[in-house]
């Protein structure tokens, strides 16, 4: 009796705290709803995303749940930009206001905060998204209000919204060139591993009818649950079918699994090549160089690539976010992203959508992965491939690049072999 | 004439629920079209927390499994959206898997009619199929509920795998019109919404009639005791299997609503977490109390866009900290409260208890903190003090 009565106090008292918390909240979150993250950033603005002296945008990436690990380093390098935007002055002599949400790894989660990053906060644009999922749940809305968004991850093509730019690869600016170079330098059959879902299924179907038309041979595909971490069996039909290559398109903690578990197998980077397309610098950190040390990936930015803007964007983001924390593709295509947007607003003089994706045609922009330029007609971006391979310091040693920018070709139209996949 | 005999309470109670519906409808009049889109979907998710309830707060039987039926639903209205959205050509995600031509069975959602009628049946057979092969062999308690989760297990796995017919991971999404009106236009959304709230108040209705029947008798006494039921002469099983049917029906009822207003349904939505999820709405607002387990739902979900809106960072523990004191505090959810509300939310008994302070194990937690740091003085003596 006596311990109940203490315990409904303390009830009492945790519900009256989180309903404070909750009403002040509510209340902070009127004038720019969500966290605003930029030190110093006023919050008198009104209900309008372009208000006097401040410019609104929205940052909508995963910060809890699956994702969140990858997701909020492009937070960080999408931070970075909006503050040395505002450094230089803003964009119209505004300040650039960032509001942050929480996709939540969760694909409605992604729709109904684009929904009121558009309609409630009146914000000029949206960075944001990383899983195909996520930009095909936002999609949608974002073509119904005329919204903005910046993707910034590569992704399987076969898509080009005109309310969406993507700043991340499409399949003709990583896998297939990837695939071509594996096939002129390392062997010609293929095993092909990716995690179950969109992008490595559709991957490995253009893979497939690539290494048909260039004089591959496929000797295994196999698919496993996200989040798997037994590749034993796995391993065991790869050494049977003694691939010279396994491209792997797993995600997330499974590829410390099965990196891992390659290693115990006695399989090293002699002999058998592995490139990976979501292995980054951030993933090295987590798997252990030790296991990944010889390996391959495709890639347009890594910390190590010689550009003129390079060495001062990964300072900065060091001086930042501590020296530990690396750079990498995503994290590049993100801080591009916002530069990419703010140059198209200058040029247009205003942050009307319409207006902007105007003026982004054709923009061109010295990037830390090298000049990118926007293709005005799918939105996409001009990018260098690059293949690296994994050092013993965690870095990558680029192996081979494409020399200039490819052009986006998201729907393969200018590849022969295909028409079976083009819509 | 019944109404003659009603306690106030009854009145009150007959009041609530007329100014509850009274605002439910007109909504549209005074909220944003932002936040009426919220609505429609909490009001979906109260839906199949409704029909949870039926199984679970008056049944006793413990379903992880229905973000399945609802996800059927779901799924079944998503496809008729995605056909009519194609217009005539192949879905997109069909195209680039490799399909040549509409699979057989995607034809079955064309008709609107159609759609709606499978949408409903698919996720009521499956339950049938599972209820009654389990209840006839009298599977139940944790064992019922372990095979509900194999079946998420198996239908999402299935939606993951078979990508070419069911968009994989991203699901079905990309819609445009219904009934040739587009779905983007604030008319056609507001009229969805009346539909989406029509549909709560006529399932809740239906709830309310079923579970004041001697059906709904009958279920309340399996919950409480399945083999007396059985030894009266009734088969539990035939019940189980016919609410366990009738709740999947409600949950593919407002999987289809859900898919109307989000605009997107993937495996992910149907998956072991959401199905959890449902249950701990129902938990929340009340279990075996229909209007508990609908408001428990449109809360839930309402604090949950309220908290990442404006912690984007740590809004999942305010949310943990939420169920936790419901769970820890009020073991019967929200609607408990007003049952029987507990004695420290009731101003006149603890305002009876400050009078008898002193006497003996009586008295609320304020008084006992006041009397511990008097070293036991009686109220009487610090009241004294005091004036």
């Amino acid at each position: 009796m006596k311990r109940k009565g203490l315990l409904s106090m303390w009830g009492l008292l945790m519900i009256a705290i989180c309903l404070a918390l909750a009403g002040c909240g509510g209340k902070g979150a009127e004038p720019a709803s969500g966290g605003t993250a930029t030190p110093g950033a006023s919050t008198e603005a009104g209900g309008a995303g372009n208000t006097e002296g401040e410019i609104k945008v929205g940052i909508l990436h995963s910060q809890s749940g699956t994702m969140a690990i990858s997701e909020m380093s492009v937070i960080d390098s999408e931070l970075m930009a909006i503050e040395e935007i505002n450094a230089a002055g803003g964009v119209l002599g505004k300040k650039i206001v960032p509001v942050l949400e929480d996709g939540a790894s969760d694909w409605p989660t992604f729709a109904e905060k684009a929904r009121k990053l558009i309609s409630e906060d009146k914000v000029a644009t949206v960075f944001g998204g990383w899983t195909s999922a996520s930009r095909k749940a936002m999609l949608p809305v974002f073509e119904e209000l005329n919204g903005l968004l910046w993707y910034p991850v590569q992704y399987e093509g076969l898509e080009s919204s005109p309310n969406i730019f993507y700043t991340g690869a499409t399949t003709n600016q990583q896998i297939v060139p990837s695939v071509t170079w594996l096939l002129e330098n390392r062997g010609k059959t293929f095993y092909l591993l990716g995690s179950d879902y969109v992008f490595p299924r559709t991957a490995n179907l253009i893979i497939k009818e690539q290494l048909k038309a260039e004089g591959g041979e496929l000797v295994g595909e196999e698919y496993t649950p996200l989040g798997h971490t037994d590749y034993s069996t796995i391993i065991s039909k790869i050494k049977a079918a003694d691939p010279d290559i396994v491209y792997n398109t797993l995600n997330g903690d499974s590829n410390v699994a099965f990196f891992k578990q390659l290693k115990d197998a006695g399989i090293t980077a002699k002999d058998i090549t592995t490139l990976s397309v979501s292995v980054a610098e951030e993933e090295i950190r987590g798997i252990g160089v030790s296991v990944l040390e010889g390996h391959l990936a495709s890639w347009n930015y890594y910390q190590t690539t010689e550009t003129p803007t390079n060495p001062a964007f990964v300072e900065s983001y060091k001086a930042k976010y501590g020296a530990d924390r690396v750079t990498a593709d995503p994290i590049e295509a993100g801080y591009t992203a916002v530069y990419l947007w703010a140059a198209a607003v200058e040029k247009a003089g205003s942050t009307d959508v319409d207006k902007v994706k105007e003026a982004a045609k054709e923009l061109e922009w010295e990037a830390p992965s090298g000049k990118v330029k926007i293709d005005g007609e799918t939105q996409h971006i001009y990018k260098t491939v690059r293949i690296g391979e994994v050092q013993s310091d965690g870095q990558f040693k680029e192996l081979w690049n494409s020399g200039e920018a490819v052009k986006p070709d998201p729907f393969l139209k200018n590849y022969d072999w295909a028409t079976s996949i083009q819509p | 004439m019944a109404w003659r005999q009603w306690t106030p309470r009854q009145w009150w109670i007959l009041g609530g629920y007329a100014v509850a519906t009274a605002v439910l409808f007109a909504a549209p009049l005074f909220v944003s079209d932002f936040r009426l889109n919220l609505l429609a979907k909490f009001l979906a998710f109260a839906i199949v927390a409704l029909g949870l309830d039926l199984i679970w707060g008056y049944t006793g039987i413990l379903s992880l499994g229905h973000g399945i039926f609802f996800g059927l639903g779901a799924y079944a209205m998503a496809m008729y959206l995605k056909l009519e959205a194609s217009g005539g050509k192949l879905p997109d995600f069909m195209s680039w898997s490799g399909l040549k031509e509409l699979p057989l069975f995607w034809k079955l959602f064309e008709p609107f009619g159609a759609a709606v009628a499978l949408g409903l049946l698919i996720p009521a057979l499956l339950a049938l199929g599972l209820g009654f092969f389990t209840f006839r062999n009298r599977i139940r308690g944790v064992y019922f509920t372990i095979l509900t989760q194999a079946l998420v297990i198996i239908v999402t796995t299935l939606l993951v795998g078979q990508q070419a017919f069911t968009g994989g991971t991203n699901g079905v999404t990309g819609y445009s019109t219904l009934l040739g009106y587009s779905l983007a236009s604030p008319d056609t959304k507001r009229v969805l919404y009346w539909v989406t709230a029509a549909a709560l108040l006529g399932v809740f209705l239906f709830c309310r009639f079923l579970t004041g029947s001697r059906f709904g008798k009958v279920l309340r006494a399996i919950r409480d005791g399945e083999n007396r039921v059985r030894f009266i002469g009734y088969n539990p099983a035939l019940y189980q299997t016919v609410i366990f049917t009738v709740s999947a029906g409600i949950a593919g009822l407002a999987g289809m609503l859900f898919v109307l207003h989000v605009g997107i349904i993937s495996p992910s939505m149907l998956g072991i977490v959401p199905s959890i999820e449902m249950v701990l709405w129902v938990a929340i607002g009340g279990r075996g109390t229909l209007i508990g387990a609908a408001l428990g739902a449109i809360l839930m979900n309402w604090a949950k866009s309220e908290f990442s809106t404006a912690y984007p960072e740590g809004w999942l523990f305010f949310m943990g900290a939420l169920f936790v004191i419901v769970v820890v505090f009020l073991p019967k959810g929200v609607a408990g409260l007003f049952q029987s509300p507990p004695p420290w939310l009731n101003p006149g008994k603890l305002l009876d208890r400050v009078r008898n302070g002193g006497s003996g194990t009586r008295g609320g937690p304020l008084l006992r903190l006041l009397r511990k740091k008097d070293n036991g003085k009686s109220i009487q003596s610090v009241r004294r003090q005091a004036e």
